[in-house]
């Protein structure tokens, strides 16, 4: 006969940290599904092609550290970290772009940092912005939407494109981007930009068949199916409302201030949250919790600093979208914000805030 | 004539960085408690002359001014790696000399050995002895800090060390050495 | 103030930070009366049931005592008297495992019942309005009340405050999982918590006095407004059912909005908070004259086949409140004693009921999974930040577990670890499954142990450096004294009086003497000896210095002897001097022979080492000072035996020593090293065996010692193969 001896609590609310990350790659199926849509088989492959190679390096990589590899590699951060990188590259960039990202992501920015919980930036945030400055040509080949496209693409050319860069008849990635009218598509928030620069006025790029009827073919959609994954979790209370709501709040203000000061230099804020990876950042990249700060005014604090950034990087910057910056700053910001955003602990201080509340 | 211009305004910059760089240093000088004080506040105070010092504050001196860190028996590792630490150094390992086992000792006097030759009361650093000459003499257990310096002194050897027992209150939430027992 | 009397008069409570909500199960038990339990074969009854010191113990093994009995008693107003649950015999006073969560052992009282249950004699207190409130504290006081919700402050301190009491809170939240016993008492016993929620009111006056308890207890709730309808003063306050709830601070901020500062006790905001139980026991001792022997546990858990709350008396074992409930033989037991969140695990089921213990809890294997069938789940925090959501004391959970790990104590304090409550919410929401509060309790004790650490170090400091200073100051004074003295000398010897004359002459004398002794010494110390006790017979002044002279004289005949008998010289003169001298001299050459066996024996140490020759001679000596010396003891008095029997004893104990070190070379010289030793030894008996019978004792005692280490050393020779070419260069050299 033996007693057990365990620390108090005895019960447990029965989550574990495997299953919200299980929840999170669930609620990206809607926005997945949208991209597939509208662009096509590009992010599946992408993806697909991230998680084998997130497993890899993972595997590698713990069995490097002597770690318990069977309760860390199924743990779902890599997995995760593959599909939210797989997710936000374009869809027909080269096989290797995936391979080299999400290997940086893990072994560099993971792993070598101490592993899960220790990484002080977003592993696929960082990784994306490595390749965004590293291969800039390749990160930059956004496809257009399927319907505006002038050549059709099948599942064949899009895995031909991706490890060929030429699809089964011999077309070229920038051939694949031509719009039926015969001259080369960027992404709306890119057309806009670019617009700016040639002298036309926000209405006038709105006409661009890029952006249709609303705020971009096939974007608007994919954007959409990102906001109702989110809700999903934070309905599930996998992730916590604070952060994605003051992050598009904070580029809601900043972009209405921006539109009513000037309606032909400055988009619509709705232009803004269904643009771009401004949906997919507030529910599925800022709310990674490792980088992130940690209590509910630290969550606002830090929500609201990516949403002013994401904007000035959009209106100022030389990039179209900012969302991985912005992202990477705020990390490097959350442990200061962490540290000026400490909750008042019960019995401390109690005279001040007291005198704050009546 | 423009590198010279350079030169002096260079020259000139440094000049005033330099003057503002010494009178923070002075104005905002911060009086840092001298080593030894904080090697002292480190050590454990048995005053148990283990480490060949009349006591923790002349050790403490001693490692102020250069001498090896790793000769408090009674600290251990843990003062060991504080005081390390504090001077920045590695840790080196307990000197060989010593004892490892710096587990907290209170001295205990076998009362009806005790002959009454006040040897150990002239030895304890910190008067926890009670006797007088031919009288029997005890410890005072809370003041006792283990040093064991009591021990040498006395002739007829009836001083031994007492490892001071764990109790529900001086416990340190070990589950993992819990004794799982059936009593009956 | 108004609002806040208003708002609670509203039933719009405040709120506290964080909070979960564990699945409660209070079903397995609240549809079931309290039970009475048959009183168990042996009641097991710690001295300290409660947070203080124990009390003095007032029995024997052996006494009988009477149910209500006091056991023990103190004065002391942290220390809380236990008494007989029912009469009985003591039975044994030994540790026992006490109901704490390391499972160490403290001291109990054992009580076989006789069965009777009789009860000590009792006065029923019919009117308590008569009482003072003195008597009425008095009675809480003796009747050994602690608080029953699981801290065991002691009541009667509680209660005893100075501050203007303006709400006094009774605590009947009980917000544990499984937990039903208040909710049971409340429903049955109503009448009685009444009384005792009018005594605390009689004595402490607070303005208003709320009554505290979740809403998932309607039926207690219905009985408690029903008790307390025509009485204005008091109000039913129902709150949401949330965990912490029933936590002091927490329910204070629920009830009245304020935060207890950090560091004090509530009574200084004027809130006194008691447990429901508490009031019960405060009825049954003022009124009815029952000290607190008995209390409702709930026993349960669903690995009972028949869960329900039980009185039981205090000190019954836990194994056998379970075998009443149907709890099934099993071969892992997992019993936790309190609830679920908080409650701690018991490494046996012989630990006993007390004050504080309100539930005893079984759980099934699905209900509670043992952290040994699954392995620890613990995987590295993920800074979710659920735990700072959840905690009621608003603290920042991942970060304490950090510096926790890092035993980072500046942060830990920066953090306030201390004003964790370790309720255990963090750790039940962490999706990592850290035992978060399992790293702070560590911590937490670390913490007061380096504060203790650092008081002692204070402290011994402080002692030291006034010894120091006084050890200084001492030595000034003597030199001041000598100084002094010497002029006084010099003084008076200049002064020309008689009597300067006298000393003067007598100094000239004990020159003159001291000259002369010097002259002969050359000659021979033989008859140094005989000389110094026959001195002149001159005046007083001059024989007392001559007798000193003498002492000294033998003191370095002794000392000379030494250098002899170091030469290895064994026919020494002790024995000439023996007979002549005093008494006083006779312990100096004791003190002296002591000394030098001493300094032999650490000689001997080191040279053993080496192992060669001189040990042997050393010894040899050794063994003659010893009989030289024992002979000298014979004729002294008793005193002197028995240090030389004590200075024997040492040696022996130092040789013995000694002569494991020598095993280890095992080579000839420990072979003679023991014959040496028996010798010796021998010897020593011999001359003890004239003295008195306690010397006759310890030599006994000594060889038999001897005998037994001299086997041992002879079995290790046996098993060393000697090395025959140390043992020729032994001989060559003695030779």
């Amino acid at each position: 006969m033996a007693f057990w001896i365990a620390s108090s609590p005895h019960n447990h609310v029965q989550s574990e940290t495997s299953s919200m990350m299980r929840m999170v790659i669930y609620a990206t199926i809607p926005g997945i599904f949208a991209q597939w849509y509208f662009f096509g088989w590009g992010n599946l492959i992408h993806i697909s092609l991230a998680v084998i190679t997130a497993l890899v390096a993972e595997f590698t990589v713990l069995s490097l550290r002597e770690k318990n590899i069977k309760a860390q590699l199924f743990d779902g951060s890599a997995i995760l970290t593959a599909v939210l990188l797989g997710i936000s590259l374009p869809a027909i960039a080269p096989w290797w772009i995936t391979v080299i990202g999400v290997s940086f992501a893990i072994i560099v920015v993971k792993q070598l940092y101490g592993g899960l919980g220790h990484n002080p930036f977003n592993p696929a945030m960082a990784a994306y912005v490595m390749l965004l400055i590293s291969f800039p040509l390749q990160m930059t080949s956004w496809l257009p939407p399927l319907e505006l496209m002038a050549l059709p693409l099948k599942f064949v050319d899009t895995l031909s494109v991706i490890f060929s860069s030429f699809t089964i008849d011999g077309y070229s990635v920038e051939q694949l981007r031509t719009h039926v009218d015969g001259y080369t598509m960027a992404t709306p928030l890119d057309t806009v930009k670019t617009n700016l620069t040639l002298g036309l006025n926000i209405a006038e790029s709105m006409t661009s068949p890029v952006i249709g009827e609303n705020y971009g073919v096939g974007w608007e959609w994919v954007s959409a199916g990102f906001l109702l994954g989110g809700l999903f979790l934070i309905g599930k209370k996998t992730i916590h409302w604070a952060t994605p709501a003051s992050f598009l709040v904070s580029i809601f203000i900043c972009s209405l201030i921006a539109f009513l000061y000037s309606q032909d230099t400055n988009a619509s804020t709705l232009f803004h949250w269904f643009n771009g990876a401004c949906m997919f950042g507030a529910f599925f990249i800022l709310t990674d919790p490792v980088s992130g700060a940690t209590s509910i005014k630290g969550r606002i604090v830090f929500g609201a600093l990516a949403g002013f950034l994401v904007f000035i990087i959009r209106k100022y910057g030389g990039y179209p979208d900012g969302v991985a910056f912005a992202v990477l700053i705020c990390n490097m910001a959350a442990p200061l914000i962490d540290q000026y955003t400490r909750p008042r602990t019960y019995g401390h201080n109690i005279s001040s805030s007291k005198a704050g509340k009546e | 004539m423009t590198t010279l211009l350079a030169i002096l305004v260079l020259g000139c910059m440094a000049l005033v960085f330099g003057a503002i760089l010494g009178f923070a240093s002075v104005k905002f000088h911060v009086e840092g408690d001298p080593l030894a004080e904080q090697v002292d506040a480190i050590l454990p105070q048995t005053q148990c002359g283990q480490c060949g010092y009349p006591g923790c504050k002349p050790y403490a001196e001693a490692v102020a001014n250069g001498e090896a860190i790793n000769k408090c028996a009674p600290g251990g590792e843990d003062t060991i790696k504080k005081i390390a630490d504090l001077m920045g150094v590695e840790p080196p390992p307990l000197d060989e000399n010593h004892d490892t086992d710096n587990s907290p000792k209170v001295a205990f006097i076998i009362e009806e050995d005790c002959i009454g030759c006040t040897k150990c009361i002239q030895a304890c650093p910190v008067d926890a002895i009670l006797g007088t000459t031919k009288q029997m003499h005890t410890i005072i257990a809370d003041e006792c800090t283990g040093c064991d310096l009591c021990i040498d002194p006395c002739p007829v050897d009836c001083i031994i060390m007492i490892p001071i027992a764990k109790t529900p209150q001086n416990w340190q939430w070990d589950l993992n050495n819990i004794p799982v027992v059936q009593l009956d | 103030m108004g609002s806040v009397i208003e708002r609670i008069k509203r039933a719009n409570f405040w709120t506290f930070h964080g909070g979960i909500h564990p699945p409660e199960q209070k079903f397995l038990t609240t549809d079931k009366p309290i039970r009475a339990v048959s009183i168990p074969e042996q009641l097991i009854l710690p001295l300290q049931q409660h947070i203080g010191i124990a009390a003095d113990l007032r029995v024997k093994i052996g006494d009988k005592v009477l149910k209500g009995q006091a056991l023990t008693q103190s004065m002391h107003p942290m220390a809380v008297p236990i008494h007989a649950p029912t009469s009985g015999t003591i039975t044994a006073i030994k540790d026992a495992v006490i109901a704490h969560p390391s499972g160490l052992s403290e001291l109990c009282l054992f009580i076989t019942p006789d069965g009777e249950d009789t009860w000590q004699e009792r006065h029923i207190c019919t009117d308590v309005s008569k009482l003072s409130h003195n008597e009425i504290i008095d009675k809480i006081s003796s009747a050994g009340i602690s608080g029953m919700g699981g801290a065991g402050f002691p009541t009667q301190v509680k209660i005893s405050t100075r501050d203007k009491i303006q709400f006094l809170i009774i605590n009947a939240a009980e917000c544990e999982p499984y937990i039903s016993a208040d909710d049971l008492l409340i429903r049955e016993h109503s009448p009685s918590i009444l009384d005792g929620i009018n005594i605390l009111d009689r004595i402490l006056s607070p303005e208003h006095i709320l009554i505290g308890i979740e809403n998932n207890k309607p039926e207690a709730i219905k009985v408690l407004q029903q008790a307390t309808a025509n009485n204005e003063k008091i109000q039913v306050c129902v709150l949401p059912t949330k965990y912490p709830t029933g936590g002091e601070k927490q329910l204070i901020q629920i009830l009245t909005g304020q935060e207890v500062p950090s560091g004090v006790f509530p009574s200084s905001l004027g809130i006194v908070m008691q447990n429901i139980a508490t009031c019960f026991a405060i009825a049954d001792a003022v009124i009815n004259d029952i000290p607190l022997i008995k209390r409702v546990v709930t026993v349960s858990g669903q690995a009972l086949q028949k869960p329900q709350n039980v009185w039981s008396l205090l000190g019954t074992p836990v194994g056998f409140l379970l075998e009443q409930c149907g709890y099934p033989n099993k071969d892992k037991k997992h019993i936790i004693m309190g609830g679920p969140m908080m409650g701690y695990s018991l490494p046996s089921d012989q630990v006993p009921v007390v004050k504080t213990t309100n539930c005893i809890l079984a759980p099934s294997e699905q209900e509670i999974s043992s952290p040994y069938s699954t392995g620890t789940k613990e995987v590295e925090c993920i800074r979710c930040g659920q735990c700072s959501d959840v905690c009621p004391s608003q603290l920042l959970p991942q970060e304490l577990q950090w510096s926790a790990k890092a035993k980072d104590h500046q942060q830990l304090d920066k953090l306030n670890l201390f004003d964790c409550i370790e309720c255990g919410a963090c750790a039940y929401v962490c999706p990592s499954q850290i035992p978060l509060v399992h790293y702070y309790r560590v911590a937490k004790s670390e913490i007061r142990q380096q504060k203790q650490l650092d008081i002692k170090a204070e402290h011994a400091k402080v002692r030291f450096e006034a010894r120091k200073e006084r050890l200084a100051r001492d030595k000034i004074a003597r030199e001041e004294k000598h100084k002094a003295a010497a002029q006084a000398r010099k003084a008076r010897m200049n002064s020309g009086t008689s009597e300067a004359k006298t000393e003067k002459s007598a100094v000239a004398a004990a020159l003159a003497r001291v000259k002369a002794k010097k002259a002969q010494q050359t000659q021979g110390s033989d008859s140094v000896a005989a000389q110094t006790v026959a001195p002149p017979a001159d005046n007083e002044q001059k024989s007392q210095v001559s007798a000193a002279i003498a002492r000294a004289k033998a003191k370095k005949l002794a000392a000379q002897k030494n250098v002899a008998t170091y030469k290895s010289e064994p026919e020494n003169k002790l024995d000439d001097v023996k007979p002549t001298a005093d008494d006083k001299k006779a312990k100096i050459a004791a003190a002296v022979a002591k000394a030098k066996a001493r300094k032999l024996t650490e000689k001997n140490n080191d040279n053993a080492v080496d192992s060669d020759l001189a040990v042997d001679d050393n010894i040899t000596n050794e063994a003659a000072v010893l009989a030289s010396q024992a002979e000298a003891v014979v004729p002294a008095n008793d005193k002197k035996a028995k240090i030389a029997a004590a200075v024997a004893k040492a040696k022996a104990r130092k040789l013995a020593e000694k002569n494991n070190d020598n095993a280890v070379d095992s080579d000839l010289a420990v072979d003679d090293n023991i014959t040496n030793e028996a010798a010796v030894l021998a010897s020593q008996a011999e001359a003890v065996v004239p003295a008195n019978d306690k010397k006759a004792k310890i030599a006994a005692a000594v060889a038999k010692a001897k005998a037994r280490k001299l086997a041992q050393q002879q079995d290790k020779l046996a098993a060393t193969p000697s090395e025959e070419k140390t043992n020729k260069h032994v001989k060559s050299e003695s030779t």
